[in-house]
């Protein structure tokens, strides 16, 4: 698919669920469940794409000690944890990262 | 200065600390989406076509993992899909409006439009001019946006092709679940949406993507309505 036509469609869909209950108010409520499941949207699909990306470098699962992607990841999710901080989180990562890449190279 | 520009300021003001920590995602989404090859104008006009940060990185991803259109579609739409609760949660308060206003409104209904202006309506109440505070709190993050997207697409093209670039956005998405992971359906949600993208990643269309979240969403709703069970008993 054209990158323009998936664009027109993702704003257009991310469109309309921004507008949809405003749209709708007092035609319809939004079902607990689906309340309940949207919170678990976000850490779902983000996990579903950071797992492929720490272990899979090279579309096949590589969990050795050369694997720098997954090394920088630890080192991520660490300072993620510790400090709740995403632009130091981001900037650790990518130092782990390019340093693990020089030095081992 | 009359009420409405006073509303519309407040409303700038309101969102000026978060542009503080927008901006920086727009510069690394600009130069991000370069590196997954998308061009200037196309990796610009998502910024106004899309303008979902976090599915902006998503999409960037997908096309650098050569995904098909569809996937990205459906993967943006998921990754989207809380702002049916921003768009419930402000609808009282708007409802008076022309549709016009409203469409206006509901396309800046951002994470961080929403943050500013909820506060605002339920600490300050409701006043006849209070849309204008949601405006300017929306117009203000949206010219951020664009701004800072289009200075990282101007950066992005100056930086080494050998610089692992599309690290960031991985990284950005830890830095988006790590801290929300408090409570075991969550955590939960999080380890079997990964697990299952490992296991189905060599489904066809990235199919494997949708499935492992599918899965996250299920048992993360499934044990918090077993756990609100057993506290009720």
């Amino acid at each position: 698919m054209n990158i323009w036509l998936v664009m027109l469609l993702a704003g257009a869909l991310t469109f309309g669920m921004r507008f949809s209950f405003i749209y709708l108010f007092g035609r319809f409520e939004i079902p607990a469940t689906v309340k309940r499941a949207l919170r678990f949207v976000p850490p779902a699909v983000l996990s579903a794409i950071i797992a492929p990306a720490l272990f899979m470098p090279n579309n096949t699962l590589d969990l050795s000690w050369g694997n720098y992607r997954l090394m920088a990841g630890v080192v991520a999710i660490l300072v993620a944890w510790r400090t709740k901080n995403t632009l130091l989180t981001i900037l650790a990562g990518m130092i782990a990262l390019l340093a693990l890449q020089v030095i081992f190279h | 200065m009359n009420q409405t520009m006073k509303s519309f300021w407040a409303g700038v003001r309101a969102e000026s600390p978060l542009l503080v920590g927008v901006f920086p995602f727009g510069l690394i989404y600009g130069a991000l989406a370069l590196g997954a090859g998308l061009s200037p104008a196309a990796a610009q006009m998502m910024s106004s076509i899309v303008f979902a940060g976090s599915s902006q990185f998503v999409a960037a991803q997908l096309i650098h993992d050569s995904a098909p259109g569809l996937v990205i579609v459906l993967t943006i739409a998921v990754v989207n899909m809380r702002h049916m609760l921003y768009s419930a949660s402000v609808a009282p308060y708007i409802e008076h409006l022309p549709t016009r206003w409203k469409a206006l409104l509901a396309y800046l209904l951002t994470d961080e439009a929403y943050a500013a202006t909820i506060i605002h309506y339920e600490e300050d109440g409701f006043t006849p001019t209070s849309h204008w505070f949601f405006l300017g709190a929306g117009l203000a993050l949206w010219t951020t946006w664009q701004v800072s997207s289009a200075l990282g697409i101007f950066l992005g093209a100056a930086i080494p092709a050998s610089w692992p670039l599309d690290f960031a956005a991985p990284l950005t998405f830890i830095a988006m679940v790590v801290p929300v992971l408090k409570d075991k359906p969550v955590v939960a949600a999080a380890l079997s949406a990964g697990t299952v993208a490992l296991l189905a990643y060599s489904l066809p269309f990235k199919l494997g993507l949708i499935l492992a979240a599918l899965v996250g969403i299920f048992i993360g709703t499934y044990l918090e309505s077993r756990k609100s069970q057993k506290g009720a008993l």
